[in-house]
């Protein structure tokens, strides 16, 4: 008989483990919850709070190294005062599962002082309602350098947030479009397009000519979707993704569906080569930088590797790029460039002192020169200084964001983290023919509405 | 002994260290858990009680019943599997290997030691497509088949996850195995000989109604761990492609954490716990009579 009853004591304690193992981890945050629901009375404002910090934290991802190489570059260089008594302190964990270690760090009150955003914008929009991260529009008011953030990178975070202030700085700032082998396009004899049916007729050409028309991260999925949100917003408009989020349209309705459509045509036509869904953004990048691809959709930060050497073996000199096609009789227009301020960085109210005030002005300052000048990165600081070996891609992009009438934004920008999630998880699909756009649409609505 | 144990006192103050300990870290978080099932919210937004609201969610909720019959299939497929090939190797250990199983054993067995993530790496390897194509692609190729991606296709994911996990664990239940069959007594086998049973027969009518309590006590073992999946298929499918190789655990790990859902995350979580108790209580009623026979 006791050989029967230890299997099931066992077995009951394995039970309630299985309940409890995530859920430990809910109860253990609910003491944040209080402070959370506290400090949202102040509503991100800076009164009430020390005048003195012992450190200055940074947590980073560590797929980005050069946020953490400026900061460190500035503490050194043009923010020593700052630094001097509040040194900098940094940390970085894997990208990956960033959002849901960011509301585990937000709910149990232990934010660095800096980090960077969450990739979702509605999760920051939680963050800002719950008073969790400074207003930065008053310290940089209150330091006099509001200045040193560019309008349309305010502008992009500003919409991106949906507030009247600014709540991240803009670390980078990028704008998106096709980046093509100027060799294979000669090679197959095509021409840039300009609209969506000369994109699908050049990716045919480039097919029927033995090369892969484009290199896309299906495994990642956002790769794709941008490409469904694009279609979306130069068909019906730059606002048509703002009317899904607001429930005035719906993701399943004909027009919208049309965008998954033609993008998963392009899959099901096996334009994205094989296996597509099993494709992580590094040999994507890999693919296109030793030539196993003519189109590239990808956003400016990637300059970084495009003017890396070692990685391009194609060389820089033969990457060119094209804005997204207009969709023939569409409402949107071309000018309207994709941006987004990358993955941009925030500073948590909790901790915010004097001394964290005179790094962020110092930041804001400060970050832009640095940057371009050690890493090529554009970002949304205004720059004093720009470098003498500055590539030619890197001043095509700076021209595209000048000469760019609007920007509009991307595909999930205004989606919930749910609808965040499944549309991403299911890009891959698209790009490797395994779901057609209904069905694609169909779920992502789906998990919008909640 | 038996007067320590009757003596009520003595045994409360032996009990109650224990029960302290049990009660703060498993029941109080239980019930915990079971209060957030009835709200909405999470850490940063703050609670809010909408009754039985998640709970109607969840039945009317696509993507978690897909998880839910995932979850299922994965547990019956992967539980049969599991015991069959455990009790296979056991079988082979005893009656063919016999006394020079041990290196066999230790071999069957590493797999299990092995950390899950390097695992999921080898076999993503091993069916990879592309950009690389893996073995078992090459192979296909070879024979004339087409380039097969295994982890676009919701038919041929599930079973990789299939083929990976049972490698990963029939070494684990081939040593709880055995462990039952060694201890069935020689003479029974012996006088079962005599009586002229063997091979098949032997084991039908001896080795596997001797062995019923030990694979009882694996399928109960086998049932609530695989109904328990996560970081095998985190790592080598994360879910996809799209959900279809999403079961409970990871569905309900995302809405709480990824779409800060905890509400919803804990009714997911005690929508598996109430699964794993039928199931335990299903094994275990089906199978009483036999053991105490």
């Amino acid at each position: 008989m006791s050989m029967t009853l230890a299997p099931r004591r066992t077995t009951l304690a394995a039970i309630a483990l299985t309940g409890v193992g995530a859920l430990a981890l809910a109860a253990c945050s609910s003491g944040g919850d209080t402070s959370a629901s506290d400090t949202a009375s102040d509503s991100g404002s800076t009164d009430e709070t020390a005048t003195t910090s012992d450190e200055f934290t940074y947590l980073g991802q560590t797929q980005n190294t050069t946020i953490i190489g400026t900061l460190e570059s500035l503490e050194t260089g043009a923010c020593a005062a700052a630094a001097d008594g509040t040194p900098l302190v940094s940390d970085a964990i894997d990208g990956t599962t960033w959002d849901q270690q960011l509301q585990v760090l937000a709910g149990n009150d232990a934010l660095s002082n800096m980090s960077m955003a969450a990739g979702t914008p509605s999760l920051m929009q939680d963050f800002i309602d719950a008073g969790l991260v400074v207003d930065l529009s008053d310290v940089l008011a209150e330091y006099g350098v509001e200045d040193s953030v560019l309008p349309a990178a305010a502008a992009t975070l500003e919409q991106l947030y949906q507030t009247d202030d600014l709540y991240a700085l803009p670390t980078e700032y990028n704008i998106e479009g096709f980046w093509y082998n100027e060799e294979l396009f000669a090679e197959a004899g095509v021409e840039v397009p300009t609209t969506w049916d000369e994109l699908v007729d050049a990716a045919a050409t480039l097919d029927a000519a033995g090369i892969q028309p484009f290199v896309a991260a299906g495994g990642d999925g956002w790769p794709v979707t941008r490409l469904v949100g694009n279609y979306i917003l130069r068909d019906l408009g730059s606002d048509a993704l703002q009317k899904v989020a607001d429930g005035e349209a719906s993701l399943t309705d004909p027009e919208y569906v049309a965008g998954a459509d033609a993008v998963a045509a392009l899959g099901e036509a096996g334009y994205f080569g094989a296996a597509a869904g099993s494709i992580d953004y590094d040999t994507a990048m890999n693919q296109f930088l030793t030539g196993g691809g003519a189109m590239f959709y990808m956003g400016s930060w990637a300059l970084a590797n495009f003017n890396d050497e070692e990685q391009n073996q194609i060389g820089v000199d033969n990457i060119g790029y094209f804005a997204f096609p207009e969709v023939s009789g569409g409402a949107g227009s071309i000018d309207e460039v994709p941006a987004n301020a990358g993955i941009p960085v925030m500073f948590t109210t909790s901790s915010y002192s004097d001394d964290i005030g005179e790094w962020i002005a110092c930041i804001a300052q400060n970050y832009g020169d640095v940057a371009l000048a050690e890493s090529g990165q554009v970002t949304g600081f205004t720059i004093t200084e720009t470098p003498a070996d500055q590539s030619d891609l890197t001043t095509l992009v700076q021209d595209e964001i000048a000469n760019a009438t609007g920007s509009v934004l991307w595909f999930e920008a205004a989606f919930t983290s749910e609808g965040t999630t499944v549309s991403q998880t299911n890009g891959g699909g698209l790009a490797s023919g395994n779901l057609t756009g209904e069905e694609f649409m169909q779920l992502v609505q789906d998990a919008n509405e909640g | 002994m038996d007067s320590v144990f009757r003596d009520r006192k003595a045994t409360l103050l032996m009990l109650t260290p224990a029960l302290l300990v049990y009660t703060i870290v498993m029941l109080i978080p239980i019930v915990w858990s079971v209060t957030y099932t009835f709200q909405s919210g999470n850490a940063i937004t703050g609670f809010e009680f909408v009754g039985f609201d998640n709970w109607i969610k969840f039945f009317g909720d696509d993507t978690a019943i897909d998880a839910l019959w995932f979850t299922l299939r994965y547990a019956v497929v992967m539980t049969f599997l599991q015991v069959a090939t455990g009790y296979g190797l056991a079988l082979l250990y005893i009656f063919f290997l016999r006394n020079k199983s041990s290196l066999v054993r230790a071999i069957i067995f590493f797999p299990v030691i092995l950390p899950t993530v390097a695992v999921a790496l080898m076999f993503s390897r091993i069916f990879e497509a592309a950009p690389t194509v893996g073995p078992v692609n090459a192979v296909i190729t070879w024979l004339g088949g087409d380039l097969t991606d295994f982890f676009g296709d919701p038919g041929y994911s599930f079973w990789v996850v299939i083929i990976m996990d049972v490698w990963r664990s029939m070494g684990f239940y081939a040593v709880l195995l055995y462990a039952g069959l060694v201890e069935i007594p020689q003479e029974v086998m012996e006088s079962a000989r005599i009586d002229g049973a063997s091979g098949w027969k032997l084991v039908q009518k001896i080795v596997f109604p001797l062995s019923l309590p030990i694979l009882l006590s694996s399928l109960i073992f086998s049932i609530n761990g695989t109904l328990k999946v996560f970081d095998s298929i985190v790592a080598l499918t994360n879910g996809g492609p799209g959900s279809a190789t999403t079961p409970l655990t990871l569905y309900m790990f995302r809405t709480s954490f990824a779409y800060g859902q905890y509400g919803y995350g804990s009714t997911v979580a005690f929508m598996l716990t109430l699964l794993c108790l039928l199931a335990t209580i299903f094994v275990f009623r089906s199978m009483r009579k036999d053991v105490t026979k």
